[in-house]
């Protein structure tokens, strides 16, 4: 008994300085080559720092391609999904509200046309991507607040959709990256 | 092809390819063959010599329990000492994180201990870096060993005639982090630094948003624990929504890495078990059942996540994307699915989106996946439990037959069935007595304010909870409001009790195999590499999980699923 519980004492405190702090700062270290030097990557617009690639903003004014709703407000200190169930009867009210609110917005389009994950939560709340038909049907409300041609709107959103790697998985448009180039076409 | 289906397709060809060589590489290692890890091994006699262990030493069964059991209990006053304090460490705190509230401290520390890695709090806002690391990571990779450590002295124990020894466990412990567990988290970890993933020691960002809003962005050493988490079939993540938040997983490839790392050390474990005793079709057939019952999971949950909710559909929009509450648009619905049934199946519990938000059949596919909890399993201690329906199959099936039922050469008697029985009896005792508990306090208690969401959906949340601990597993319907004293000591006496016994069973079982004497082969002989038997095998495990949990699936994913 004595035995084991010294020798268990010695392995945690020698795993520990291994597996606790050793494997961390290894990798740390490696991070700093990486182009984020593991603090994570920013997005930099005319010499200002916009916000981290990874991490997605809130955009839920007309001016700019909104992001998807987030049961966390974008908060990215403290990041979670709504966690409703499909057949939860408030939630399904406030789905309901969030289409009609982007067809308030949106005049110029169907109700068919909302793609889902416009009207959904993200799992972490900080959703960086929204779907290619997502964009695609808030260019119109674009062009008409930013009095900017419909079609390079359009050709804007052409040149932000991401294709699948080596076909795989899906096809998607990163938000604030968009949004920048949309500033800069002004 | 579907390029979402493409996806899964290839990963989960990729995986099962790596998965042989890899069990070859551990079976090698637990035999003490040559392996090119063998550089390790000067690192490794320095530990022996500092901990003093004799790594020649034998131990039977019981000294093999009893120094894993010490073990853990170090591990367990550590993590305590560390979860009561970290608000007052001089260091590695720079968002001034508070300690932790003690029956919280509880469950995390006995979480992590037993690899079950149930989150009742959230990373971001309750743990320090200090806490993520010397306690969160490192009880990552030593839990992980506990469990192959435990795995490998069964190995032994079929393997034995007429011995008692099942191997030394301080040396199976330590080669699983050194030649397993470490490289491949090195390897993963790396790609992740490279995909985006931060691993640092600065505190949260300040940005001020292209709208204009300032945020306050979470980050730390969130690399290194990610890649443990997966490698070591343990599913803590850094952040409170774990593999969903895009620091945690940042695109499509390192969704199929981090996938990847579920599932390779659990199917490799299955492969190593047939080269371990000479009988490499041991090892295929019973990752053929295996895979049989993935795949067929898999298959439900994607088609139903890619339907999406009925009810959304109804309100006329594109609802071509499939059920999104609670993904990623980077993953989708297809991957999403796969991740789901990887993580219940090997007893993981790391998400890539919201279980609590899927479609109800696919979160029943993922309690009934837990409620088996043996498809691949979780590292080491998954194969422990499918090794108990083996026993339980090889002694029905002798039954049927009429002879002494036989496993590899051994006869299995009155004392290993009863063993067996037990522990496969324990799981459903657990899951529905906690349910039954809550369920009991929620009813009489309607504004006690732990459920998300009304109806049969409420009751899956308490009913996920309890399956996820008992299973070790850590995933959770998140909406449930778990935070508090009772769902704290419950919840972590199942964890417990759920994996202790079903390391301290079939170690038993192992023991007085070992010390059997070896019937050679004879035409008579059950060859359990046989589709006949692994029909049967097939059989037991779904009638146990059917019989014992199927009137609780019903009241919730099923009579949920009836309502949309």
């Amino acid at each position: 008994m004595k035995t084991h519980l010294l020798i268990a004492v010695r392995l945690t405190c020698i795993t520990l300085l291994i597996f606790g702090v050793g494997y961390p700062m290894l990798i740390t270290l490696i991070s700093q080559v990486t182009p984020g030097k593991g603090d994570g990557e920013v997005v930099v617009a005319d010499n200002q720092v916009r916000g981290f690639e990874l991490i997605g903003q809130k955009f839920d004014t007309d001016r700019y391609f909104n992001s998807r709703p987030s049961a966390v407000d974008y908060n990215a200190a403290s990041t979670g999904g709504s966690n409703k169930g499909p057949a939860n009867p408030e939630y399904l009210e406030q789905v309901k509200a969030r289409i009609d609110t982007f067809l308030v917005h949106n005049p110029t389009i169907q109700k068919e046309q909302v793609p889902v994950d416009l009207v959904t939560a993200s799992g972490a709340g900080l959703d960086p991507h929204i779907s290619p038909e997502a964009a695609y049907v808030q260019v119109d409300r674009i062009s008409r607040v930013r009095k900017i041609n419909r079609q390079k709107v359009k050709a804007l959103v052409d040149q932000h959709v991401e294709q699948p790697l080596l076909r795989m998985g899906t096809p998607r448009v990163h938000v604030l990256r968009l949004n920048v180039a949309l500033d800069q076409l002004n | 092809m579907n390029s979402e289906i493409l996806g899964i397709v290839v990963l989960f060809v990729l995986t099962m390819l790596l998965a042989i060589p890899l069990g070859k590489y551990c079976s090698r290692v637990f035999l003490g063959e040559k392996t090119w890890l063998d550089f390790m091994l000067p690192a490794e006699n320095l530990i022996y010599r500092i901990c003093r262990i004799n790594p020649a030493k034998s131990m039977n069964w019981k000294e093999n329990v009893k120094a894993s059991l010490i073990l853990n209990l170090i591990f367990f006053l550590w993590a305590m000492l560390i979860l009561l304090t970290q608000g007052w460490h001089p260091f590695g705190n720079p968002d001034h994180i508070t300690s932790m509230e003690p029956t919280t401290a509880f469950n995390t520390a006995i979480s992590f201990m037993t690899n079950t890695n149930l989150q009742h709090y959230s990373g971001e806002t309750s743990a320090s870096y200090v806490t993520q690391l010397v306690v969160f990571c490192f009880l990552q990779f030593v839990s992980a060993a506990t469990g192959i450590a435990a795995m490998v002295s069964l190995f032994k124990g079929v393997l034995q005639r007429q011995a008692s020894d099942l191997g030394n466990f301080y040396v199976l412990f330590l080669k699983s982090c050194t030649r397993i567990l470490l490289p491949i988290s090195i390897v993963v970890a790396i790609f992740l630094v490279f995909r985006g993933t931060p691993s640092t020691f600065e505190g949260a960002a300040q940005v001020v948003s292209l709208q204009g809003d300032t945020v306050s962005v979470a980050r730390g050493p969130v690399a290194p624990m990610v890649a443990i988490k997966q490698v070591g079939t343990n599913g803590g993540g850094y952040f409170g929504p774990n593999s969903t938040h895009p620091f945690e997983n940042p695109d499509y490839l390192t969704n199929l890495v981090e996938n990847f790392a579920i599932l390779i050390i659990p199917m490799a474990l299955v492969f190593a078990f047939g080269y371990y005793i000479r009988k490499p079709k041991v090892g295929y057939a019973f990752f053929a059942a295996m895979t049989l019952v993935f795949v067929s999971f898999v298959a439900i949950t994607v088609y139903f996540e890619s339907a999406g909710n009925p009810m959304i559909s109804e309100m006329g929009i594109d609802n071509s994307a499939g059920s999104m509450e609670g993904k990623e648009v980077r993953f989708g619905t297809a991957a999403s699915a796969f991740w789901g049934v990887s993580t219940t199946s090997t007893s993981n519990g790391s998400v890539n989106s919201m279980h609590d938000s899927q479609t109800p059949i696919s979160g029943g596919v993922y309690m009934l996946d837990m409620m088996i909890n043996a498809i691949y399993g979780g590292a080491g201690v998954g194969f422990i439990n499918f090794f108990v329906f083996v026993i339980i199959a090889v002694f029905i099936s002798g039954l049927m037959v009429g002879r002494t039922p036989e496993l590899l050469g051994k006869k299995i008697e009155a004392r290993e069935v009863k063993i067996a029985a037990l522990v496969a009896i324990l799981h459903p005792l657990l899951i529905l007595t906690g349910t039954a508990i809550a369920s009991q306090i929620q009813t009489n208690n309607p504004d006690i304010g732990w459920l998300a969401n009304p109806s049969f959906h409420g009751f899956s949340e308490m009913l996920y909870e309890f399956t996820s601990s008992a299973a070790n597993n850590g995933s959770g319907f998140e909406g449930l409001g778990d935070a508090t004293p009772f769902w704290n000591i419950l919840c972590g006496l199942c964890m417990l009790f759920g994996r202790f016994i079903p390391i301290i069973g079939p170690l038993a079982i192992a023991g007085s195999l070992a010390g059997k004497k070896y019937i050679p082969e004879g035409a008579g002989t059950l060859r359990i590499e046989s589709p006949a038997f692994i029909a049967v095998l097939l059989s037991v495990i779904i009638i146990i999980a059917a019989l014992s949990f199927f009137p609780a699936l019903t009241l919730g994913p099923l009579a949920e699923h009836f309502s949309l």
